[in-house]
């Protein structure tokens, strides 16, 4: 294939992923919205105002960027291990694996199609919360870089869970009994400082912690984490999640016989 | 194998991970233009052999050429020339029928707006255009096995093939479909075709390879496999009730009934001398057809005769 020809196939997979999340909105975009636009009025509003500052902030603002990457986490993830495995369960994969799209097309393909929704939700969870904080953003260019390299990381990470997945159960396995537990650990509705000493340091081996702390450093400028080292947390999981996929995709593991 | 030659296996050999053995080593060339009937009986490797030509399998050992690109060695150019109409419904029953059309060409590097005028093409040549809307989810059988055809042909593939295109399909669709694929391989197109159904077989192919427990056992033309047929039968329709089974030395004759006979006919007799020995004796046939289809008879032969029942439905 040319490169022109790759490229099509890439926009090819990329404008079927969004479309499918987009056809089904009511399932895909509105939920992630109501839960969080909930969170902001029970934790922010109404348990918020009796917490305090937090990091020298109002908590609602503390908890903005926590709850915006939480919902980013888990949309990118959902969509791309729900796509793959529905992809798998159809046979409908088989469209591209008889095509000549190269592997790392189709993972990329699939991962960006996580990313539009992730970033998708991402935003109309950001909109949702101007009704609820004053929000300032302290360097664009380090939110922006944080949230999109987090949700590739969770879409790669969903295209995984889905190239495993053996039954609709096991697409849901992973986000209830892994992912939701350590986005809740992961500091979104509080500073690790409040944590007794041995807390905090077992915090730091939870990934997620690295990346709601860069994101809030791009939003309010404070952070737990050094933010280089987020970023090096956060590439150096995307390098070996992408190399994981393709060798999962070139071995046909749950795709061939 | 030759510039000629569409596709070429070599030992093609698939054993699975349960130790089952699919394929044992099997050699194949189908020439360009050819119509290949690739047939055989359930479980006899027909699917694994077709899963491996187009990356869906992955092979234990031997080789695939597809126009003289190795899989091994050219996968992207060998897939480019494969066009694969699966036994299974395998597209996304909840998206449009133009879209997953549209989807496979842009699969192959085709731009979205000439994948649109593609996918008009044939979803009007396989008469769904008026159905580009609906979601693949509401079609009736016949019009998914048709979709599954268009979105095979999308990429205009020198190499077609079709893995049972026409099961569950009613006659009068199975026809038309026949028209079209005799259409596209008039037009150029190299079709291998696997089929329960013989008769589609025989009217379609020019030639033929049986496959049966993961080896060929036959691989010829259809003119030259069906000459291998020592004996037919026909079933005559009479005109008038006959009393008695007439008796004729050289053929042999069974009452059905009052007005139909079967007739077993070697190669070595003549039609016409059955029929001037049944007007000479007053019986006046109406009408003549074979009992069962040629290619049907001869399959069931050689493969029980290969040591194995044959599966194969009416």
């Amino acid at each position: 294939m040319t490169f022109n020809e790759k490229y099509i196939a890439l926009k090819t997979i990329v404008i079927r992923e969004v479309l499918r999340f987009t056809r089904i909105w009511i399932q895909t975009v509105l939920p992630p919205v109501i839960t969080t636009a909930l969170y902001f009025i029970i934790f922010g509003n109404l348990i918020g105002s009796q917490i305090g500052d937090m990091g020298g902030f109002r908590y609602m603002d503390y908890i903005v960027p926590g709850l915006i990457m939480m919902a980013v986490i888990t949309n990118s993830y959902a969509n791309v291990v729900s796509s793959f495995y529905g992809s798998k369960f159809q046979h409908n994969i088989e469209e591209m694996l008889v095509s000549p799209t190269p592997n790392y097309l189709i993972v990329s393909g699939f991962v960006m199609g996580g990313l539009a929704r992730g970033i998708t939700v991402g935003i109309a969870v950001t909109l949702i919360s101007l009704f609820f904080s004053d929000l300032q953003i302290h360097n664009l260019w380090v939110a922006g870089s944080v949230v999109v390299l987090t949700s590739i990381l969770f879409a790669l990470a969903g295209l995984i869970n889905g190239v495993y997945a053996k039954s609709f159960d096991d697409i849901s396995i992973i986000p209830t009994f892994v992912l939701t537990p350590l986005t809740y650990l992961g500091g979104i509705f509080y500073s690790i400082d409040m944590l007794p000493a041995f807390w905090q340091n077992a915090s730091l081996v939870n990934p997620i912690l690295y990346m709601v702390n860069a994101f809030r450093f791009g939003i309010l400028g404070v952070s737990d984490i050094s933010l280089w080292s987020s970023y090096a947390i956060i590439l150096g999981f995307i390098a070996a999640l992408f190399i994981f996929s393709l060798y999962l995709l070139n071995k046909g593991h749950g795709i061939r016989t | 194998m030759t510039m000629t030659t569409a596709l070429s296996l070599r030992q093609l050999k698939k054993t699975y991970a349960n130790g089952f053995t699919a394929l044992r080593g099997i050699d194949l060339d189908v020439q360009k233009g050819d119509f290949f009937a690739l047939l055989g009986p359930n479980g006899a490797g027909k699917s694994t052999a077709i899963g491996i030509i187009t990356s869906l399998v992955n092979k234990s050992s031997g080789s695939v050429t597809v126009f003289g690109h190795d899989l091994d060695t050219d996968l992207t150019a060998a897939k480019s020339c494969l066009g694969l109409v699966p036994q299974e419904f395998n597209f996304n029953v909840f998206e449009p029928v133009v879209e997953i059309v549209v989807n496979q060409a842009g699969y192959y590097g085709i731009p979205r707006d000439e994948a649109f005028k593609r996918a008009e093409e044939f979803l009007k040549q396989l008469g769904l255009w008026e159905k580009r809307r609906e979601m693949a989810r509401n079609l009736s059988g016949g019009m998914k096995r048709r979709l599954m055809i268009a979105r095979a042909l999308v990429h205009r593939p020198p190499l077609l093939i079709l893995d049972e295109p026409t099961a569950g399909v009613d006659i009068e669709i199975r026809r038309s479909m026949w028209e079209f694929l005799r259409r596209i391989n008039a037009a150029g197109t190299t079709i291998i075709l696997t089929t329960h159904y013989l008769e589609e077989a025989e009217n379609l192919c020019r030639n033929i390879a049986i496959i049966d427990a993961g080896q060929i056992i036959e691989n010829t033309s259809m003119k030259q496999l069906l000459n291998k047929l020592q004996l037919e039968t026909f079933v005559l329709d009479l005109r008038a009730p006959v009393a008695s089974c007439p008796d004729i030395p050289g053929y042999t004759l069974r009452c059905l009934d009052e007005t139909t006979l079967e007739a077993d006919i070697s190669r070595d007799c003549s039609i016409n001398q059955l029929f001037s020995v049944l007007t000479a004796q007053g019986v006046e046939v109406l009408s003549m057809r074979n009992k069962t289809n040629r290619l049907e008879q001869l399959f069931m032969h050689m493969v029980d005769a290969n040591g194995h029942r044959a599966t194969v439905p009416a």
